[in-house]
């Protein structure tokens, strides 16, 4: 038992050593510039929040959630900013620059040379994007306790949340930019990206849209995504945040499985 | 393991990409120490082969055993002894080129201080050692392929693949290369490299194949190959332009073989200063004369009747 | 050799900024599928998300009008200023570091103004596109109060040369394109979120309010919305026309000197 087990623990401490070795190197090339575009990342959902959920909201009072109680504008477009971020954070990295790195920079040509393998890339450059995303998320979810648009205690239990909506879009990234063929694509990524952010429950609950469009809404990973912040960060939250979770979890499971062996049949011809 | 194990052994070994073969059954051994050749043109299967033995490329069919492993079962093992230079630098353009080894060194899992320890004396071996600090973008064409050829030397391997490793690089920068490619040759480093230019594997090679359209259509050292396929001595005359049909017609009988080319015609012969005595005799006057050593590019020529670099 | 006559010199006028114009189009030509999602579908999806969906929730409309005919000038505007920082952004970067269009444009008998001309009246034509379609789509959905909507169209392309033109000299000035992604957002998006496109600035703090005017958006904001509400501005309209065209001349001005560095030498 032991004996064929141990081999198997061996090979799992290889590939975390090797997928944090492609982590490594992006740590590497942080740069000044480049650090002062990841600070100014978190501005983005920021900006959003004071725009729409403060100016707008002073035009729009308090609205119903699911559960009966009523909120703050601001509140409830809060949780929605702080998914939306996780997702836009973990996309920017996982398929514009994964894309460059892959089909531009021929970066990966180099590292297959080495032991590291194609699910060990995709695993370190997922890891690296969520370094990212985890860092906007805390900082943003600190804003909210600030503004009072949450409780500390909630803050806390929706960061895991956050996480993990960043690992499952960040996987689900890496699949799609797979089957990239040129930067024209990343228009189609663009603007699927801002449909969903303007219609994943985001600035008005998913009740308000004709039942057709809500049940296409409800399937959508950003709206999953919104409806397990929502629920942590407002306290209104009931069983179906398990679901959320379940959802976001297949979501990244898929997305890997689909973007190591993509990625080795793109890089292994 | 012993010296008569070979480093790579390849019986029957095919790449088809689609309807295409790229390389199509060829036998190789490379044996401890030696560097080893595939001299052919463009497109003659080179690639695709050094990417098999990469471990990159999955062959379609045949055998192939790399440091005595199982290229589809231990890919990742195999590939920690290697080291591979590729046709075109994929250097990191983000990383200044120090931390092009030492990021490189980490994907072998070693550790960072023996990372920077092994960078600094690559450094030095390939001279860049000023240019450290600096971007790759930046360096000149034979800079970035000496920092390939240390990025290839960072997990001291057993074995160096170099595709085309000085294609594309001016006279200076080449003779630099291969004077350090020279001294890993004598560091008991086995080398395997790839190249459409004679000079080069005629200057590196113990042995060479020579490949034509995925098949090798000679094996041996580049002296028995001049031996076996071409004279002592090449004779090469230029004629006045449109002339050189009605010339060649003239010239037979001269030397073993005549070769007409677009630009010139070339006589194989044992003693060029004879031949052009003859052609003299038969009142032929070449606008000029070139009489030169038998090399593989004529090897090549008598092979497949055609130029390697067109 | 030759069997054509070619012109041996520099034909004058605006004919060879029209050439680099041609060329811009001829690419425009390639790409131009891409740009209706951005340029044309994501505004449309917005005046949907926000003007009906957030509109919903705002009881009794804004300044007296329904939440969407308040918001739908604004987007035309900021949709224009999306246009021309997209095209004035990468493109301008990417002619100079990456395909290196300019220094073949420079090659030929080509001053530096016809190449930055020719460039900037491409990015207005595109302004120009997504503001037509903007406004006939506002048409169709009944959020035109006023035969002066058609104005918002001059001065779209006012704003466009506003934003375009210091976008160019910035641009031709950076080391790297990670400062683009900063000015979108440092400069762009904060500009599209407080200049008064979703909600008016006079609910800003005071501070904020003093950024809102500064931006060169608000001012076309501004006229926008009086122009589609048939209603006065609520500034001098000389006023914001002077504003703008101070940003236009400044920014050609700067764009100019940036692109000489670069390419005459």
């Amino acid at each position: 038992m032991v004996g064929a087990l141990l081999p198997r623990l061996v090979g799992l401490t290889a590939v975390a050593r090797r997928s944090a070795s492609v982590t490594e190197r992006n740590i590497a090339t942080l740069r000044s510039s480049y650090w002062v575009v990841l600070i100014s990342g978190f501005l983005e959902p920021l900006l959003y929040l004071l725009s729409i959920g403060v100016g707008v909201g002073a035009l729009i009072g308090e609205l119903p959630l699911p559960d009966g109680s009523t909120v703050p504008y601001a509140a409830f477009v809060a949780p929605a900013m702080l998914a939306a971020s996780a997702m836009s954070g973990a996309l920017a990295e996982t398929t514009f620059n994964f894309f460059a790195k892959m089909k531009f920079m021929k970066l990966y040509d180099g590292v297959l040379a080495t032991p590291v393998r194609p699910f060990e890339i995709a695993l370190g450059e997922l890891g690296w994007a969520m370094a990212r995303g985890v860092l906007y998320s805390a900082a943003f979810l600190g804003v909210m306790v600030a503004m009072e648009l949450t409780t500390p205690t909630r803050a806390l239990a929706a960061f895991p949340a956050a996480v993990l909506i960043g690992f499952a879009f960040g996987a689900l990234g890496m699949a799609a930019s797979t089957y990239m063929r040129s930067w024209q694509d990343f228009d189609l990524v663009g603007f699927v990206q801002f449909t969903l952010f303007l219609f994943s429950g985001t600035f008005v609950p998913a009740e308000a849209y004709p039942a057709v469009l809500r049940w296409l809404v409800e399937v959508t990973p950003l709206y999953r995504a919104v409806d397990l912040t929502r629920g942590i960060t407002t306290g209104s939250g009931d069983w179906s945040l398990l679901l959320d979770v379940l959802y976001l979890l297949g979501v990244l499971v898929l997305g890997l499985v689909v973007a190591g062996r993509r990625m080795g049949r793109l890089l292994y011809r | 393991m012993t010296t008569a194990q070979p480093l790579i052994q390849a019986r029957g070994l095919v790449k088809r990409f689609g309807d295409f073969t790229a390389v199509d059954g060829i036998d190789v051994e490379v044996r401890p120490g030696e560097a080893f050749g595939f001299l052919g043109p463009n497109g003659a299967g080179k690639s695709s082969t050094m990417r098999m033995i990469g471990c990159v490329s999955p062959p379609t069919a045949g055998e192939l055993r790399i440091l005595g492993m199982d290229p589809r079962r231990d890919g990742p093992a195999i590939r920690a002894r290697l080291g591979v230079c590729p046709q075109l630098d994929n250097l990191d353009p983000e990383l200044t080129v120090r931390e092009n080894l030492t990021t490189y060194a980490r994907y072998f899992g070693i550790p960072r201080r023996v990372a920077a320890q092994r960078a600094a004396e690559l450094l030095d071996f390939v001279q860049l050692t000023e240019r450290a600090g600096s971007k790759v973008e930046p360096l000149s064409g034979g800079m970035k392929r000496r920092l390939t050829i240390a990025r290839a030397l960072v997990n001291s391997p057993d074995l160096v693949l170099l595709d085309e490793p000085t294609t594309g690089l001016d006279p200076q920068a080449r003779h630099l290369v291969w004077e350090r490619l020279f001294r890993l040759k004598r560091q008991g480093v086995t080398l395997v490299l790839t190249t459409h230019y004679m000079d080069e594997a005629e200057q590196l090679c113990d042995r060479l194949v020579v490949m034509d359209g995925g098949r090798i259509v000679a094996e041996g050292s580049p002296r028995e190959l001049i031996d076996r396929y071409s004279t002592r001595e090449v004779v090469e005359l230029r004629f006045v332009v449109d002339s050189q049909q009605d010339v060649a017609g003239k010239l037979d009988g001269i030397g073993e073989r005549v070769e007409v080319l677009p630009d010139r015609i070339l006589l194989y012969v044992a003693d060029g200063d004879a031949a052009m005595a003859q052609v003299h005799g038969r009142a032929l006057a070449p606008a000029s004369v070139l009489v030169r050593r038998s090399g593989l590019e004529d090897v090549f020529l008598h092979l497949t009747g055609r130029t390697l670099v067109d | 050799m030759d069997t054509v006559e070619t012109p041996r010199r520099r034909p004058a006028g605006v004919g060879p900024a029209l050439a680099v114009l041609e060329y811009h189009l001829i690419g425009y030509r390639r790409v131009w599928r891409g740009s209706v999602l951005s340029s044309f579908l994501l505004p449309l999806l917005t005046v949907v998300g926000f003007g009906l969906g957030v509109g919903a929730y705002v009881d009794g409309g804004v300044a007296g009008v329904p939440y969407l005919d308040y918001l739908v000038p604004g987007l035309i505007a900021s949709t224009a200023l999306q246009v021309a920082v997209a095209e004035s952004t990468w493109p301008v970067l990417g002619n100079f570091e990456w395909v290196r269009v300019y220094a073949g444009q420079a090659a030929a008998p080509l001053r530096v103004a016809d190449i930055l001309g020719g460039h900037l009246a491409y990015v207005l034509v595109r302004v120009l596109i997504s503001s037509v379609v903007f406004l006939a789509v506002a048409a169709v959905a009944g959020s035109l109060h006023s035969p002066w909507a058609l104005a918002t169209l001059p001065l779209m392309l006012l704003l466009g040369l506003a934003v375009a033109a210091p976008v160019f000299a910035f641009a031709a000035s950076i080391p790297s394109d990670n400062y683009l992604a900063l000015l979108i957002r440092l400069g762009v998006i904060p500009m599209t979120l407080f200049a008064g496109v979703f909600f008016p600035v006079e609910s800003l703090p005071v501070v904020l309010r003093g950024f809102a005017y500064l931006s060169p958006l608000w001012h076309a904001v501004d006229l926008s919305r009086a122009a589609t509400l048939g209603t006065a501005p609520t500034w001098s309209l000389p006023g914001h026309l002077l504003y703008l065209t101070a940003w236009a001349l400044v920014g050609c001005g700067l764009a100019h000197a940036r692109f000489r560095r670069r390419l005459v030498f």
